[in-house]
């Protein structure tokens, strides 16, 4: 999941006796399944909310190009280089779908570029991770943006006209970064036994940030209640964490590898498998922005942005001379 | 801070004929770049075979409260469909 706890500004849920007439009309449209379009009347903490959700969840996506921008020179061959620039380039795209969703909604994007910059916004968690060998590219692929497949596919369903749309197009995409990713694990698997060892080394430090990624349980969570009666938010943590495990593991056990679990096992009763706890104080950590890449990825984002700043201004100075000229010759 | 390029609206044409549809938006600094843009983020995988972008500050577009004066009166005019007249089974190629 790409975007974490997100806070909606509400300390309770809104009463349908406390709303106010406009209010009522909107809930009974979203409850309809009616999608709320940009310039519709919409509550003013729905819109906030919706652009924190939206501009993590882009900022995901371009902090995400950085981990795996670190193997691009370092692939194993010419057809695994260019399916990772491919990928790192779908992500870039990804980001700026979400950033065209959030200025739907009011803001700019160099405002919310900004925010992420400034420590104003967040991303997701799992991105402060680095990747220390080959294999990390392909569990990224397999894990990561598997469970960002988990929760992206019901918000293509979410209230947000914009942001639903732009999410059935990344689905569309992710299928090809998660297979990509299974892929290379494959290939690991059925390599050497070195290889093979990499690729569970790999497995054994992203299944729990992998499992963190979905936030802790949100079951008491005032903002996550207020979020799922908006229909920004379709599915609880715990029930999207559960999906994933119990999708994950068969495959894992495909590749033969080890999820690094003791306490992991199929619950005939449940219907699903048991996972043992998760270190909640690492996340809080890595939020915190104190993970092992937090500040690094900051300082090469903001980089990006300082040196790319010539390329915009004289894109824009061009823009105009040639308006210019055009005007000139015209009159 | 430069100022931020303009917002432009994306229209893609997809194989077989059919009509642009509207992809999403970008910003760029000129119509050129939008087109460059354009073609990088919404046609990595055969999306188009043609592109339009137009500029979002020149779209026109109705209001949401006119949602009813304008297209509650088709509502009631079921006879623009062909289905409002029931054909007798003989006949045939109708």
């Amino acid at each position: 999941m790409y975007a974490q706890m997100v806070d909606t500004g509400l300390k309770k849920v809104v009463d349908a006796t406390e709303a106010t007439p406009e209010e009522r009309a909107f809930q009974a449209r979203v409850d309809a399944d009616v999608k709320v379009e940009p310039k519709d009347w919409m509550p003013e903490a729905y819109r906030r909310t919706l652009v924190r959700q939206i501009q993590q969840h882009a900022h995901s996506e371009i902090v995400g190009m950085l981990p795996e921008g670190n193997w691009v020179t370092r692939a194993p061959s010419l057809k695994r280089k260019a399916i990772l620039m491919a990928k790192i380039q779908d992500e870039g795209g990804h980001g700026l779908y979400l950033y065209s969703a959030a200025e739907t909604l009011g803001v700019s994007r160099d405002d919310l570029i900004d925010d992420l910059h400034a420590g104003r916004s967040k991303y997701s968690s799992i991105f402060n991770y680095p990747t220390l060998n080959w294999a990390d590219i392909g569990a990224i692929g397999w894990l990561v943006d598997g469970a960002a497949i988990m929760n992206q596919i019901p918000l293509c369903r979410c209230s947000y006209g914009p942001y639903a749309r732009a999410m059935v197009r990344i689905c569309k995409e992710e299928s090809f970064h998660q297979r990509q990713g299974y892929d290379i694990m494959l290939a690991m698997c059925r390599g050497t036994p070195e290889q093979k060892a990499m690729a569970q080394d790999s497995l054994d430090r992203w299944w729990w940030p992998s499992l963190m990624m979905f936030g802790p349980s949100d079951a008491e969570s005032v903002h996550s209640a207020q979020s799922m009666r908006w229909k920004i938010k379709l599915l609880s943590n715990d029930e999207l964490r559960q999906r994933f495990v119990d999708q994950t593991v068969p495959q894992a056990e495909f590749l033969g590898l080890k999820v690094p679990d003791p306490e992991l096992r199929w619950n005939d009763e449940r219907g699903h498998y048991d996972v043992g706890t998760i270190d909640w104080k690492e996340f809080q950590e890595v939020l915190r922005g104190h993970g092992p890449c937090n500040r690094d990825r900051i300082r090469t984002r903001t980089k990006a942005w300082e040196d790319g700043e010539w390329v915009r201004e004289a894109a824009v100075a061009h823009a105009r001379k040639r308006a210019e000229r055009a005007a000139r010759a015209a009159a | 801070m430069t100022s931020e390029w303009p917002l432009w609206e994306v229209f893609i044409r997809s194989q077989h004929g059919l009509a642009h549809k509207h992809a999403g938006s970008l910003h760029a600094p000129d119509a050129e770049m939008a087109v460059r843009n354009a073609r990088d983020v919404y046609t990595r995988r055969n999306e188009g075979v043609s592109i339009w972008v137009v500029r979002s500050s020149d779209v026109v577009a109705s209001s949401p409260g006119d949602r009813e004066a304008l297209f509650d009166p088709a509502q009631s005019k079921v006879y623009r469909h062909p289905t409002f007249f029931p054909m007798p089974d003989e006949v045939k190629h109708i």
